[in-house]
């Protein structure tokens, strides 16, 4: 087959889309105005911000008010935890249940609060990649301040069940907090329905530009200042609004929040085509639940192989992907989410993340599993860890 | 992670891949938990290395060191490639990533370590020529 270029990692971020692209670009010359301006250019300006925001709200089943545009995920996480700890911790709740498997920026906020003596209960995902809701039923006590579990994992594509957990915390009176930065537009999201408290969504990861998103407030839940010196955000974030960002982030939304289901089966069927293709190679293992995952997200393990090599030879051919070995995140461990499924470390060294989406075609599929196998024969025949491994099942 | 063209180009197109049938010395350097095992192989003869060939599970840093490491002691005397340092190797690939430079202490070691087996099979303790191979601090 002819070489082609296949973008196949959309959880690590997207193109901006033509639509969105055309949703901005009036906001940056003639719709330019400060959205803090008394004048016409400045009251539309402040008009569609709020526009934005009532159609960001509506995807997720919020109010506007509920809504506050961050800078992204990262962010968002950070302010929804570090708010509600450091208020719950005035009134003597210094406890936080989270899973191991989070993304780091839930994870190393937590860690900070662990330094500040706050105890953290991390819940166990099991070799499926999926959080127990009576894990965190069981762990929930008097002094827990918060429970934040992620929507949907980044490595592995496992969506964990938000609901139920939404349902234990709100009878237990915790507030819960969940990072849906890869769930949004993938999954039905209705933070009524599913009793989520808080939320985090990212733009770039549903074809918005880079460093705009959104934090989700359920109404009565008060945020700390994140950026004092001015009136955006109600007061709680300073700065003049990125409206380009944030109109092309709500026509994002939009675009992400239609039609999931119908979307969501034309990709799972590319999915689990490339699933049932790589796993023909041998020595390979599917990592995290085969059905409850998100309908784009592929992980699988490789043996004999690693990673960063392995998305080297898939660049030469213009594939890519991701990886979770030690070497492409420039620490000595391998990915703490593989880890956490119980991989061992040699086995969680050779893993290939492919995240397909809309875009994808059956012939970049095609390509994906011509490819593969063939780059993998190539580095596990330099491979003396393969030769080893072969030496010994020949024995 | 930027890698230099050098490495880029040792990497894509690996020179010297693959065992030697009738070896005198065949070192292996690493471990798998790490995510970076080397295995050398070298045909030595009067003294020069006339042939080496490697294999190597890594990331792309440690294929390409091993293959540039290969291609700097192939056809030269065994004193040339004891004095290789990874160093060398480091500035004949054009520089690495700080957190690749563990990958060019492995070349090194590698070629200690199949040099070693050389003399212990003309049973020559190797120790004094070639002196003790160290473990990787970045794995141990």
């Amino acid at each position: 087959m002819e070489k082609r270029f296949v973008y196949a990692d959309n959880a690590a971020t997207t193109p901006v889309s033509k639509a969105v692209l055309d949703e901005m670009m009036p906001y940056f010359t003639e719709k330019f105005g400060n959205a803090s301006s008394i004048y016409a250019l400045g009251r539309n300006a402040q008009r569609d911000l709020e526009n934005a925001r009532e159609r960001v709200a509506k995807t997720i089943g919020a109010s506007a008010s509920e809504i506050y545009f961050t800078s992204g995920g990262s962010e968002s996480d950070n302010w929804a935890i570090r708010s509600v700890c450091e208020r719950l911790a005035l009134k003597g709740k210094k406890h936080i249940i989270t899973s191991v498997f989070e993304h780091h920026a839930v994870l190393h906020v937590c860690q900070a609060l662990e330094k500040q003596g706050f105890e953290v209960t991390y819940l166990p995902v099991y070799e499926n990649g999926l959080v127990k809701v009576e894990d965190v039923e069981n762990a929930i006590r008097e002094d827990t301040a918060l429970v934040t579990i992620m929507y949907a994992n980044n490595e592995i594509g496992t969506v964990q069940p938000i609901a139920e957990i939404g349902k234990i915390c709100r009878e237990k009176k915790v507030l819960f907090h969940t990072d849906a930065v890869q769930a949004v537009g993938h999954v039905e999201i209705d933070v009524v329905k599913q009793n989520i408290d808080m939320l985090s969504i990212s733009g770039h990861k549903i074809n918005a530009q880079k460093g705009v998103g959104a934090l989700y407030v359920k109404k009565g839940i008060a945020l700390t200042n994140l950026i004092y010196g001015g009136a955006q955000e109600r007061n709680k974030r300073a700065g003049t609004e990125n409206l380009p960002a944030i109109m092309g982030f709500a026509k994002a939304m939009e675009i992400a929040c239609t039609d999931i289901e119908k979307r969501a089966e034309k990709t799972a069927k590319q999915r689990d085509r490339l699933i049932t293709e790589i796993l023909k190679i041998s020595h390979t293992r599917l990592n995290g639940d085969p059905v409850k995952r998100l309908p784009g997200t592929v992980n699988i393990s490789i043996e004999g192989i690693e990673g960063e090599s392995l998305l080297l030879m898939l660049d030469i051919n213009g594939i890519c992907a991701s990886s979770g070995s030690a070497c492409t995140s420039g620490s000595l461990d391998p990915s703490h989410v593989l880890l956490a499924l119980g991989l061992k470390h040699e086995v969680a060294h050779g893993s290939l993340r492919l995240s397909i989406s809309d875009e994808t075609t059956d012939e970049d599929i095609d390509y994906i599993i011509e490819v593969v196998p063939q780059v993998v024969k190539r580095l596990r025949d330099m491979s003396p860890l393969w030769e080893k491994m072969m030496a010994e099942e020949n024995k | 992670m930027l890698y230099s063209e050098e490495v880029v180009d040792h990497f894509s197109n690996p020179r010297n891949v693959g065992e030697i049938e009738d070896a005198n010395g065949v070192g292996e350097v690493g471990n798998a938990k790490c995510g970076d095992i080397m295995k050398m192989y070298m045909k030595i003869n009067n003294g020069i290395i006339e042939d080496v060939k490697f294999k190597t599970f890594g990331c792309g840093a440690a294929i390409a060191t091993s293959s540039m490491a290969t291609e700097l002691i192939k056809g030269k005397p065994i004193e040339d490639a004891l004095k290789l340092t990874n160093k060398a190797v480091v500035d004949a690939l054009g520089g690495l990533p700080a957190v690749k430079l563990h990958c060019s202490v492995l070349a090194e070691q590698a070629i200690k370590a199949a040099l070693s087996d050389y003399y212990t099979r003309q049973g020559i303790d190797p120790l004094p020529i070639v002196g003790e191979i160290g473990e990787c601090e970045h794995c141990h």
